[in-house]
């Protein structure tokens, strides 16, 4: 399967479309990483917006390209978890071990990003 | 249905999906109930290499009321010490240990049978709210 990674400025855009099988979701941490090196990337979105479920295993992926990520010098958010997905993500009790920056959707996450980078700026100035 | 690969976990969910769509839960049950079985397929998967899981209706003892039933069965390594591997965080693969306590969380019945050596069983219930 191929997922598109869309360049926005400096920023890459995933759009996860159905679920995944786990090489599938191998093949595309591998595909993310890849061009977040080759483009030069600053940030990264995963929208999520497709997924009726999210599993500990599918969490745990999320949370370690975002960590992937931010070694490569890309700041990462997940954007688009539904409400249904919310609430049972907490049940699960992923938030203790999740350090993924979330935002309602798209907009939202290219906002989150630039406050993030520029957060980041400032603080390495100091 | 035979659970053997990752293909596998995603077709049981979808079947966990179309069952309770069909009994009528809610999306947030549905979506718990869903969760629940992909977390106990892929212990499966993981820990066991191949097993089995089945999915239906289930009726609760005293009749009355409705829900669904999900148990997962292989013969596998098993469990050493059950009260331990239901403690959220726990894991022995270095994941987060989410699976098993996670399942519990996200359903209304839980119940775990394991001999070290001769396999481990999983049952879960969900029943439907009535309104
Ligand atoms: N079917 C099984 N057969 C043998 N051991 C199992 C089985 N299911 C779970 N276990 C044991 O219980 C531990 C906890 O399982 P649990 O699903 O809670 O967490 P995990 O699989 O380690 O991590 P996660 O599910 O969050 O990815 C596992 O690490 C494993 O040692
Ligand atoms: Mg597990």
């Amino acid at each position: 399967m191929d997922i598109p990674i869309l360049k926005i400025e400096d920023f890459l855009v995933v759009t996860i479309q159905s679920e995944l099988s786990d090489d599938e979701i191998y093949a595309l941490q591998e595909d993310i990483l890849s061009r977040i090196k080759d483009v030069g990337a600053t940030g990264l979105i995963i929208d999520i917006t497709a997924l009726d479920i999210v599993d500990s295993f599918m969490g745990r992926t999320l949370s370690n390209i975002a960590a992937t990520a931010e070694l490569l010098g890309a700041k990462s958010v997940v954007v688009g978890i539904r409400p249904a997905v919310a609430v049972t993500l907490v049940e699960l009790g992923i938030r203790v071990k999740w350090n993924v920056n979330t935002a309602l959707n798209l907009e939202r996450g290219i906002k989150l990003l630039k406050r993030l980078i520029e957060a980041e700026r400032r603080g390495g100035a100091s | 249905m035979n659970i053997t690969s990752s293909a596998d976990i995603i077709a049981a969910r979808g079947k966990g999906r179309e069952l309770a769509m069909k009994m009528g839960f809610s999306v947030v049950d549905q979506t718990k109930i869903t969760t629940a079985i992909s977390e106990l397929t892929r212990n499966i998967v993981t820990y066991a290499g191949k097993g089995e899981v089945i999915i239906k209706k289930a009726e609760s003892e005293t009749g009355g009321k409705n829900g669904i039933v999900v148990v997962c069965r292989d013969e596998g390594p098993g469990i050493e010490d059950i009260q331990l591997v239901l403690k959220s965080g726990f894991s022995t693969s270095e994941s987060l240990g989410l699976g098993l306590s996670g399942a519990k969380q996200l359903m209304d019945e839980f119940e775990i049978k394991s001999k070290p050596g001769k396999g481990t069983i999983v049952t879960i219930k969900k029943w439907l709210r009535r309104r």
